[in-house]
């Protein structure tokens, strides 16, 4: 096992540097330049724009400040970004947390949605509650999270004005209302992005149910005279849950994509409305580190599924 | 209209006949800046009193929390780094100049003690230099006294080269010397009628000495006061969150009485301009909100709710669209629309007074932008509630028609016009921007009525804006016959904004398409002007060699102006907001209020 682990950590090594690559070339060969402001506006005399790139070593070839790049990455140095002028990591980190509470709040609920709903419509196939329940889920998949987004602000902001629509990390009171607050303005984002999520896992979780109830040892266990609950819940689920715990691994880089959107619609100051103002503003460096942050995690989100189907399913061995 | 009768307007105001606001209003017709108007009152013995302030309060504090919306956050917090106006906006909020500009052109005081005039000593008769008097008794928001010390250090910093401020185009030209401890002596080169740059507005805030004098040259960026930012502005640092949040507390020791109005402030970043004005004018969860550059359709159904209204500012930024003067489908030495080159066409002035004539910018008014975009004929703006005498527009597809028939442009078999084996095909661009789209489709259609074939395209505006030298489709490279754009006056003199038409600005491949005149247009006339207003110093001779200057480009319909458009910002209800066309949205924060 730990030489599996090690092997497919070697492994992520080259596919890294890979990606690294192919993003600073593309950035290179986009157009756009982080001082184009400075170009147009005609109080700013040219040379200050010369004399900046020449300082923040843009007019050199693309192999070379990748290296350049590439070196100080190596030694934790994760360059400053030239429209705020502050290190790249001080801004991840601040953004980070914002946007790691959303999406695990967003996800817990589509979980929380999924699950119950997924099993219950395949212990009653074709029900009236599954062909309810279908017919949500293929609405919830079919609808991007910026139209949903922009309808729940129509709806509950503006109609009903009971939610605040945009978004702030930094709340001025204190004790409950903090919470409160913190509460209210994050029910939206995290319901558009946890339904979108919930709507395609209850499909998936439903048909990985039926996939096992149908199974002779589900039988067994009700020839026994189990109660139904304890075989769905000992029996069933458990066993189908395997293939659905990968499936919500490999989403999860899915799902800070989908994020970007959403952090932008309702303003939460998260590494996804980050990546936007940076690619507004030509931010090179920090479209670097935000997006070779997204690209580790799709990377480590894969291992840790194949990692943790083998350690749910025992007939699978790691060699 | 001619120095002689500026002459006698002026007199008019002099004897009371003429307010001066109305004389104002007038220049600003004529396309002058409102700055420079007020400058020539002043310049003719009709100082203005400081203006009075609106502001009622009648002690400090006790308004709440001012939440400001600006759907592009501030990225930085130092103003000599501020290059986008929502960073110049951020630091607004701590820093403050000598001096901002009001609506209607003047100068109000703001760490100056006064504003300097011939009258009393501030300014030199020859224009070589200028005397400020800093107020007294103000303190950084850490205590420390502000000086002449901290002016000086100033003019150092923005003109130290390993710096790169973007703030070094007012300083570069100028000396700063220290002549007491609340007097400082501004020296220029050359005679300069605009002397009001340096110290003063969007460039003119000034940072603490001792907070950044020891992160000079290369070592500017690591200077930790570039992030909490200790100024004399009415309010006080707490946080800063890049692209997101910038918040501020009241500053209790601020140096004008009663002011400010509100306890604390907040600038929240990001999003999208129609969110943001929904924010203000339909849920109110915001009080104002920055740069709405919404239709105005859907502004005036978001003011429906009754929660806020729109502030329309008028400043100077005009979209129009530029003729090309030379050959942009020839090359020549690697480069198309070379000036070396004429272009095919519009070398026809009947064609160019035809095309001029094509532009319906009163339909582009009424059904695209609204309150948001004025239908003018000047290319020097602002509101035309007084329109110039000189120029005007007409539209008018008949008479172009009769234009091009009588320069012997006969209309082909597929009713295109045609003169000596050339057809009248243009090629049109422009941004993706979906009222500049609107406004091509409408051009293009009045030039099908007078057998003009326009063909439209739009360039992604990241391109499009760019100064990428190796892509054909910047608007700098002009490879096309007619483009549209918005371009901005950043200054509240009009000699910089004015430069874009001499003939030593033409951009080419030498200067790497760098150069501000995007036409190719050459008139020795222009030039001429250009350089007499450089060096005069006599108000009243410089505005009228404006007005001849803007007269020139409209009367060889260098470019055919469309609209010009105004700053909108969405503003609560109860709040009250002096804003300036010629300054930030900022500039005057200390008089902003609540009614009660």
């Amino acid at each position: 096992m730990s030489g599996y682990l090690l092997r497919r950590l070697l492994i992520a090594v080259p596919s890294v540097i890979g990606i690294s690559i192919v993003l600073f070339t593309v950035l290179a060969l986009a157009p756009g330049d982080p001082f184009e402001e400075l170009a147009t506006n005609p109080a700013i005399p040219p040379e200050v724009r010369a004399n900046l790139r020449a300082q923040f070593g843009l007019d050199d070839p693309v192999a070379v400040r990748y290296a350049r790049w590439f070196g100080s990455m190596l030694q934790g140095d994760w360059g400053f970004s030239f429209a705020s002028r502050i290190d790249v990591d001080d801004l991840i980190l601040q953004r980070l947390p914002v946007t790691l509470f959303v999406i695990g709040m967003s996800q817990v609920f589509a979980l929380a949605v999924a699950l119950p709903v997924g099993v219950y419509s395949a212990t009653r196939p074709y029900s009236i509650f599954d062909q309810i329940a279908n017919t949500l889920a293929f609405i919830g998949f079919s609808l991007p999270t910026f139209f949903t987004g922009i309808l729940f602000i129509l709806f509950f902001s503006i109609y009903l004005d009971w939610l605040p629509f945009v978004y702030r990390a930094d709340i001025a009171e204190t004790g409950w209302r903090w919470y409160w607050e913190h509460l209210r303005q994050s029910i939206m984002p995290i319901a558009v992005l946890g339904l979108f999520q919930g709507a395609s896992w209850t499909r998936y979780v439903r048909s990985a149910v039926l996939d096992v109830i149908r199974l002779d040892y589900v039988t067994t266990a009700r020839s026994k005279g189990l109660a139904e609950r304890v075989v769905i819940v000992k029996h069933v689920v458990r066993n189908a849950l395997i293939p659905v715990v990968t499936l919500v691994a490999l989403q999860m880089p899915a799902v800070f994509g989908g994020a970007i959107v959403t952090e932008q619609i309702f303003r939460v100051p998260g590494i996804g409305s980050l990546l936007i103002s940076a690619i507004q503003a030509n931010d090179t460096p920090v479209i670097m580190a935000v997006t070779f942050v997204f690209a580790i995690l799709v990377i480590f989100f894969n291992l840790l599924a194949d990692v943790l189907y083998g350690w749910l399913d025992p007939r699978i061995s790691y060699r | 209209m001619n120095e002689q009768e500026l002459r006698q307007l002026i007199a008019k105001v002099k004897a009371g006949t003429l307010s001066r606001r109305a004389f104002v209003r007038m220049m600003v017709g004529m396309g002058l800046t409102a700055p420079l108007a007020a400058q020539m009152l002043a310049y003719s013995g009709l100082a203005h009193a400081q203006p009075a302030s609106a502001y009622k309060p009648t002690k400090r504090g006790g308004g709440g929390t001012l939440k400001c919306l600006w759907w592009q956050g501030a990225t930085l917090l130092n103003p000599h780094f501020a290059v986008g106006t929502k960073d110049q906006e951020g630091s607004r909020i701590f820093y403050e100049p000598l001096a901002g500009w009001d609506a209607d052109g003047n100068l109000v005081a703001m760490l100056a003690a006064e504003i300097p005039t011939q009258q009393n000593g501030g300014l030199a008769r020859d224009g070589m230099s200028v005397i400020w008097k800093l107020k007294k008794g103000v303190q950084w928001h850490d205590g420390k006294p502000f000086t002449a010390d901290d002016v000086v250090f100033n003019w150092e910093y923005a003109t130290d080269p390993a710096v790169a401020a973007v703030s070094v185009g007012s300083y570069r030209d100028i000396k700063v010397e220290k002549l007491d401890s609340h007097t400082v002596k501004v020296i220029f080169q050359k005679p300069t009628p605009y002397w009001a740059d340096a110290f003063v507005g969007v460039r003119g805030m000034l940072i603490p000495k001792h907070l950044f004098e020891n992160f000079r040259g290369a070592k500017s960026r690591e200077a930790p006061t570039n992030l909490k930012p200790v100024g004399t502005g009415p309010y006080k640092f707490v946080d800063f969150k890049p692209g997101d949040m910038v918040r501020g507390t009241i500053n209790t020791a601020y140096h004008e009485p009663n002011k400010p109005h509100f306890d604390a402030i907040e600038m929240k970043g990001g999003g999208d301009a129609i969110s943001a004005a929904r924010a203000v004018l339909q849920t109110g969860e915001f009080d104002y909100a920055w740069n709405i550059q919404v239709e105005d359709e859907i502004l005036l159904r978001l003011e429906e709710s009754g929660k806020g209204r729109s502030e329309i500012t008028p400043g100077a930024n005009i979209e129009h669209i530029q003729l090309n003067n030379t050959d942009p489908w020839t090359e020549v030495d690697g480069e198309r629309s070379s000036a070396t080159t004429k272009h095919p066409l519009f070398s026809d002035p009947a064609v160019r007074r035809a095309m001029a004539m094509l532009v319906d910018r009163a339909a582009v008014q009424k059904h695209i932008y609204g309150r948001t975009g004025i239908a003018t004929g000047n290319f020097l703006n602002n509101p035309p509630r007084f329109t110039s005498k000189n120029t005007r527009w007409e539209f008018n597809v008949e008479k172009a028609n009769q234009l091009l028939d009588a320069a012997g442009w006969k209309r082909g078999a597929d009713g295109i016009r045609v003169k000596d084996g050339r057809k009248l095909k243009l090629l049109y661009q422009t941004s993706i921007n979906a009222p500049r789209q609107k406004n091509q489709a409408i051009v293009k259609q009045a030039c099908q009525k007078a057998g003009i074939e326009v063909e439209v395209k739009a360039v992604t505006a990241s391109v499009y804006f760019s100064s990428d030298v190796a892509n054909p489709d910047t608007y700098t490279k002009f490879y096309c016959d007619m483009q549209m754009y918005t371009t901005t006056m950043p200054q509240a003199d009009p000699g910089v904004f004015m430069n874009q038409f001499c003939s030593w600005e033409i951009a080419a491949k030498a200067n790497k398409w760098q150069g501000r005149n995007i036409t190719r247009w050459k008139s020795e006339e222009y030039d001429k002007a250009y350089r007499g207003a450089e060096s005069e110093l006599d108000p009243v001779k410089r505005a009228a060699l404006f007005i001849r200057m803007n007269d020139l480009v409209i009367e060889n319909q260098v470019v055919v102006p469309v609209v010009y458009r105004p700053r909108v910002s969405s503003v609560a209800k109860r709040l009250r907001a002096p804003l300036s066309g010629w300054d930030n949205d900022f500039w005057n924060l200390r008089d902003w209020y609540r009614e009660g």
